[in-house]
């Protein structure tokens, strides 16, 4: 483990890495940069914050190739350069990994390591040849990955360091990194810092893209805050906060914690029992689940994606058939013998917003009126004798979009021209609506701007203040420290954890999470070297 | 020994009935391998034996014709790859679109050129890739088991059975020993990773579809100047289908999909064979239920017996650069 950074006394004061100078681009209408400069000093650690549609990631994109600005100028090491490709940002020792991992899941660690950088026509030559590259990387910055194991076996935490591997075989001495952490429990984003420590001590600059500003804080030396497509502050990590950050990157000041009372949990709501589900290909997704939700009460589900929380979801709302165990809704039973369907269990008195909005909460392609009613189009309120009720549907949606203070308030957009706040505070509008008994939440802020996530949160206790059980599901777990009243951890299908919020902390719920990952023993030997 | 003879002639008909679905398939494997879905196999091949048939007849030269079928296929793919690589269209929509243009571009521009009903003169002998004698064939004739089978087997096909057998090596080697085969496997399972890699996706995909062409040209030709002699009409008769077939059976491997193609050409060897043939308890079989066995074979096989055939995971999406 790297504890100090070294640095280099010859090192020129200021020299930079990588200068942007008055970067433009746009979209169509969209101003996605305006007039952005951003200057990146070698061996630093640079975070780049700001709301969804800030303009971060298409400033990345343009400094690794993948658009071109419209107008301004890009110096590396000092020179003027034109990146008009991926390829050309490779040459001039740029690397990027990206938040979905660019890598071929059915393919080894060496072949994706060596993918677009073979050397030679033959295979067998240039695997030889990167073996032994890759084994002084390794070696030079302490990071250790199987090269024979197949990435789709790996965990995500080892995924990413090849795609850092990846990038250093290509010599990279600027590292971008798109939203790394988003993925990781808290040891796979410690075991993460301690390999950026390293690169930087190696005389690497990292550029950080993130929205989790606490890690900004924890990691970075230099930060700048982008607003609406434009560069608003660069400032030393140093002298600033993550209240003044996150007051940056709003324009106004923002509540981080969420405000709420002690809960008062009245009786059970929704009682779960011995669930047990497989897949199809018969793997054991939930084993053994019981827990309680009672009226008054926020309990998060946490872990990290994947470990059973979708299936959990997917059985409650009835997306899925419940095969071994039981649900209980306010005394109804629904078990293998009485299934239900996802419009019985609604008319229980359940509200769903469903993890992955795009495929479950909402149709892209419909308008925001038509969005709003989903689930409920068969309710007489919005339906004639044979055609629906056009007027009734787009008042509904007018109202919810009022007390939801969803922007642009315009009925007739199509849903997938809104922000991801703004889809999402539509989707839990509709939910909340019919004030459910039962609210089940998926990833609630899951791409929403800091805005709305204080909105959103807001909204999910008053909901508990009237007597609603809520059920939220996040891999966020500062989400669900400050959300939640009662956290429930799972992993590999098996709720390992159940604490109240206020006696729990990030660090021990990670360690809950990670406690039977199977991964688990690969990503400590990699951080011992 | 009457049922060796048997067995051996079935065998040898296998192979020349095999050897135009090894060609697509292998064809098939390097577009679908790169995530473009082949279905125009079919056209490209009756293009091909089109092109093959017309300009040997006016030419007279086989080896003219040869390139004429693989130019021809090779057109043809670049046609499909400019409408599902260059403009994103819906592959199987394009391929269809190949099979339909072929089906009736070859008997027009047939029935135009040689007024003959949309067929093309029919070749002599030596308008034909003959069969190969092997060396010693005669004289090894003799020797039990191993001679009929140098003999009658392997030796005394035409040139383009055995580049048939040698394309799949080649193949295999192409696709998993090179620089090439390793980002066409990639572009097939994440194109996004090969862009970010810095290499284009489309000139990648691109050059997987004009192998597919090339290959099914020498199928093409296959039929019509090697196995037949001349071309007739829709005379590719669903082996492009069925080579397809062939490649989901192999699971999108090279050899699994030889076995496959010869699996699928000694049923076909049998069934003729079957024509008329009282079989003890079922009788007469029919030959349109021996005809139609590939596919039934096919869809049982892949419904359960082989698991599932895990398709590269990028195929049949056009690849756009823009991720929202």
């Amino acid at each position: 483990m790297v504890t100090q950074t070294i640095q280099d006394p010859n090192r020129d004061p200021v020299s930079y890495s990588i200068q942007l100078a008055k970067i433009n681009k746009h979209f169509g209408a969209v101003k996605a940069n305006v007039d952005v400069d951003l200057n990146v000093v070698k061996g630093e650690i640079h975070a780049i914050v700001g709301e969804n549609g800030a303009g971060k990631s298409t400033l990345m994109s343009i400094l690794y190739g993948f658009y071109e600005a419209d107008s301004g100028s890009i110096y590396v090491d000092g020179e003027a350069v034109r990146i008009n490709d991926s390829k050309r940002a490779i040459e001039l020792g740029i690397g990027m990994v990206h938040q979905h991992f660019m890598l071929v899941d059915n393919f080894t660690v060496l072949e994706n390591i060596v993918l677009g950088a073979e050397g030679s026509w033959s295979l067998t030559s240039s695997l030889y040849k990167a073996r032994n590259k890759l084994q002084a990387i390794s070696d030079q910055y302490g990071l250790n990955v199987d090269l024979d194991a197949v990435v789709s076996q790996l965990p995500v935490g080892l995924q990413q360091r090849v795609e850092i591997l990846k990038a250093l075989y290509r010599d990279a001495k600027i590292l971008i990194l798109d939203e790394p952490t988003g993925v990781l429990t808290p040891q796979e984003v410690d075991q993460l810092f301690a390999i950026l420590k390293t690169l930087k001590s190696q005389g690497v600059s990292v550029l950080l893209i993130t929205h989790k500003l606490q890690e900004v804080i924890a990691i970075s030396d230099q930060v700048s805050v982008m607003r609406a497509g434009a560069m608003v502050a660069t400032v030393k990590t140093s002298e600033t906060s993550r209240e003044a950050l996150a007051e940056l990157m709003v324009g106004r000041k923002v509540l981080l914690r969420v405000d709420k009372h002690v809960a008062n949990p009245g009786k059970t709501l929704l009682q779960v029992d011995s669930l047990t589900w497989h897949d199809e290909t018969d793997v054991p997704r939930l084993d053994d689940v019981s827990f309680k939700v009672k009226a008054g009460e926020i309990v998060g589900v946490a872990g990290v994606s994947g470990n059973g929380q979708t299936e959990l979801l997917g059985l409650l709302s009835g997306m899925l058939d419940v095969q071994q165990g039981q649900i209980n809704i306010e005394g109804i039973c629904i078990d293998a013998q009485h299934q239900m369907t996802p419009k019985q269990i609604r008319h229980l008195g359940v509200g769903h917003v469903a993890e992955d909005r795009h495929r479950n909460g909402m149709v892209g392609a419909f308008s925001a009126e038509e969005t709003a009613i989903m689930g409920f189009q068969d309710e007489p309120e919005f339906n004639g004798k044979i055609l629906q009720n056009r007027l009734a549907i787009t008042e509904h949606c007018k109202s919810l979009m009022n007390t939801f203070d969803v922007r642009p308030a315009d009925p007739d957009l199509k849903s997938a021209s809104f922000s991801g706040g703004n889809q999402q505070k539509l989707c839990i509008a509709r939910e909340m609506n019919v004030s459910p008994k039962v609210l089940l939440v998926g990833q609630p802020t899951r791409g929403v701007d800091i805005g709305a996530i204080e909105f959103i949160h807001q909204q999910i206790v008053s909901l508990r203040d009237q007597g609603s059980a809520v059920l939220v599901v996040s891999v966020e777990l500062e989400e669900i420290l400050s959300l939640c009243d009662r956290v429930l951890v799972m992993s590999e299908g098996r709720i390992v954890g159940n604490v109240l919020a206020s006696e729990t902390d990030a660090r021990s719920l990670g360690l809950m999470m990670s406690s039977s990952r199977s991964g688990d023993q690969m990503v400590q030997q990699g951080s011992q070297s | 020994m009457e049922f060796s003879v048997q067995l051996i002639s079935a065998l040898d008909s296998t192979l020349r009935l095999a050897a135009p679905l090894v060609l697509c398939a292998m064809a098939g494997l390097f577009s679908e391998r790169s995530g473009i879905v082949d279905i125009g196999l079919e056209g490209k091949m009756l293009a091909g034996a089109f092109a093959a048939a017309a300009v040997t007849a006016v030419t007279g030269s086989v080896w003219l014709g040869l390139l004429a079928a693989i130019l021809v296929s090779i057109m043809m793919a670049l046609l499909h790859g400019f409408a599902c690589i260059t403009h994103r269209g819906d592959q199987v929509v394009s391929g269809l679109a190949i099979n339909i243009l072929a089906a009736g571009l070859t008997v027009v521009l047939g029935i135009a050129w040689f007024r003959r009903g949309g067929q093309t003169p029919s070749l002599g002998s030596d308008e034909r890739f003959g069969p190969l004698t092997w060396p010693l064939s005669e004289s090894l004739s003799d020797v039990p088991l191993l001679g009929p089978v140098y003999t009658e087997l392997l030796s005394g096909h035409n040139l383009l059975v055995y580049v048939a057998l040698m394309a799949v090596p080649m193949t295999a080697w192409i696709v998993f020993k090179t620089r090439f085969g390793l980002r066409l496997r990639a572009v097939g399972e994440n194109p996004q990773a090969v862009d970010t890699a810095g290499i284009s996706v489309a000139w990648l995909r691109y050059r997987a579809v004009i192998m597919a062409g090339l290959l099914c040209g020498l199928a093409g030709a296959y039929l019509s100047i090697a196995l037949g002699a001349g071309f007739i009409k829709d005379m590719s008769a669903g082996k492009g289908y069925i080579a397809l077939a062939a490649l989901i059976f192999g699971k999108w491997r090279p050899y699994p999909a030889l076995f496959a193609c010869l699996l699928f050409g000694f049923l076909e060897a049998v069934a003729t064979r079957m024509q008329g043939v009282q079989l003890p308890v079922v009788g007469e079989i029919d030959v349109q239920l021996m005809q139609a066995l590939p596919y039934i074979l096919t869809v049982i096989l892949l419904a359960g017996f082989i698991g599932r055939a895990i398709a590269p995971k990028a195929i049949g999406t056009p690849y756009s650069k823009d991720r929202a």
